[in-house]
């Protein structure tokens, strides 16, 4: 069964001359890490927000695991989908503990469950529990927030992560920390990932999957190594040219 | 002035928990319906700017007239006093309240929406905690003008200081004024420190600093 299928979906912002998704259709099997790829504006944002119902779609179906989640209630979906975005949203009056508690926190789960839990979480994005919980979100860096993002989104153990260029505010070596480890949970835990970047290199290095999107469409979805082999149009070509990534650099493995 | 005081202790004290009653009740009053106004406001902010600007027509009314246009309604005293007092603090109340809920950043509100908190929950759990300086800013505002404007309800029997500084302003009598001044101002200012204090706590508390 598909993690995510988009049947023909479609939406137009009012206003906009063109649509944001135009009748896309995907099929996203469970367990792979899908990067969506595209310039800024073709409706990155837009797909992922369809997925947990912070947008409807105009017209078209969306299923999650074989359900229509049209029939579901939206902050019950929610609360089964990690949702991580750049501006990460850690709310500044909460320390670390209790973000990444939150939903627990309203789920009334017991104590020492939600405690034990976040210890879990924090030791998962590799932050010591006993030196972060207690901090405010202003006390960390721009990484380490992105690390309580990690870790909020991932406590109820959702099957599907929504990730919105959650690095795209962080410098290049903690980047590349971040996306290693992001790498190393998602293998760890086998679920849906699907991860919005508009950095080729970050997308060829995390996705089992590819996305690459252009005006409301899908142009392209396989893995790397056929991406790069075999781009789908001249569009996708000239994107893999002008970031300067070759296929040699990505049999470097690591080397990207 | 201390001797005054001493000989009419009976009178002044009387009068001044009787003001303070007033505005204790008109705070309470005034601060459950901004609060439900805001909160429905919250839902439709199209609506929020016309019945700000309503309220703020309504506060810009002298509290005279208002009191006389509603006595055919209400009759004397605080029947009247106590409606007209919550109308003129539904301005500063709502103002500075949607000022605050709406003026959190909109990432933490898709976060929280994101993660699956329902409007309740967004309202109570990140947009109020958030809001609380402008909402303890309006607190305090709306204590300060509640107590002058409060004055001005003794003319229509709703006792409190201000029935002192009438009787003192009739028969010229200087230290009733003055005492009936003073006490006006304790409550004020009582009331603007001890919400500074809060404001600045929270303050503390939104910084990250509180520990
Ligand atoms: N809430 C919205 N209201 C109106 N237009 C929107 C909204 N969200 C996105 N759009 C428009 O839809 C298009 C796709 O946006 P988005 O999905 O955010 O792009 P991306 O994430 O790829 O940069 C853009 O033209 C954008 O202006
Ligand atoms: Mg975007």
């Amino acid at each position: 069964m598909a993690a995510v299928t988009f049947k023909d979906v479609y939406k137009q912002f009012e206003g906009m001359g063109y649509p944001a998704l135009d009748h896309v259709n995907i099929e996203i099997a469970e367990g792979e890490f899908v990067t969506i790829l595209g310039s800024s504006g073709c409706g990155k944002t837009t797909f992922i927000k369809m997925i947990n119902r912070l947008y409807e779609p105009d017209a078209g179906e969306i299923l999650l695991f074989g359900k229509q989640i049209r029939d579901k209630d939206p902050v019950q979906l929610r609360r089964r989908i990690g949702y991580v975005i750049q501006q990460v949203g850690l709310f500044p009056h909460m320390t670390v503990g209790e973000n990444i508690a939150t939903i627990p926190h309203i789920l009334k789960w017991d104590k020492e469950r939600i405690n034990a839990q976040v210890d879990a979480m924090l030791l998962l994005v590799d932050l010591e529990p006993q030196e972060f919980k207690n901090r405010y979100p202003a006390q960390l860096s721009g990484g380490q927030q992105q690390r309580i993002g990690l870790a909020r989104a991932l406590i109820c153990d959702p099957r599907i992560m929504l990730l919105d260029e959650p690095f795209g505010a962080i410098d290049a070596i903690t980047r590349e920390n971040l996306q290693n480890e992001l790498k190393r949970i998602h293998t760890e835990s086998k679920k849906t990932y699907i991860f919005v970047t508009h950095d080729i290199r970050e997308a060829l290095k995390l996705g089992t999957k590819i996305m690459i999107m252009n005006q409301g469409q899908i142009l392209q979805y396989g893995t790397p190594e056929e991406v790069l082999a075999h781009p789908a149009d001249g569009f996708v070509e000239e994107l893999i040219q002008t970031s300067g990534v070759s296929e040699s650099l990505l049999k470097d493995g690591d080397g990207i | 002035m201390i001797a005054y005081f001493m000989d009419h202790r009976d009178m002044l004290l009387g009068a001044f928990f009787e003001h303070l009653w007033l505005v204790c009740e008109t705070l309470f009053l005034s601060i459950v319906l901004a609060s439900i106004l805001s909160y429905i406001l919250l839902e439709h902010q199209k609506a929020s700017q016309t019945v700000i600007q309503v309220f703020g027509a309504i506060y810009s009314i002298p509290s005279l007239a208002l009191f006389a246009l509603l006595i055919p309604f209400f009759g004397l005293g605080n029947a009247t006093a106590i409606p007209v007092l919550v109308a003129y603090n539904q301005y500063l109340l709502i103002r500075n309240f949607m000022t605050g809920l709406t003026g959190v950043d909109a990432s933490l509100v898709e976060a929280a929406v994101g993660m699956g908190m329902n409007r309740r929950q967004v309202v109570t759990k990140v947009r109020i905690p958030l809001a609380m300086p402008a909402i303890l800013s309006g607190i305090r505002l709306s204590i300060i003008s509640t107590t002058g404007i409060a004055t001005i309800a003794a003319t229509i029997n709703a006792g409190g200081l201000g029935k002192i500084l009438l009787s003192g302003l009739r028969t010229m009598n200087e230290e009733k004024i003055a005492w009936g001044t003073i006490l006006c101002v304790v409550i004020a200012l009582a009331a603007d420190l001890l919400l500074k204090r809060f404001e600045r706590e929270n303050t503390l508390l939104l910084n990250g600093a509180g520990k």
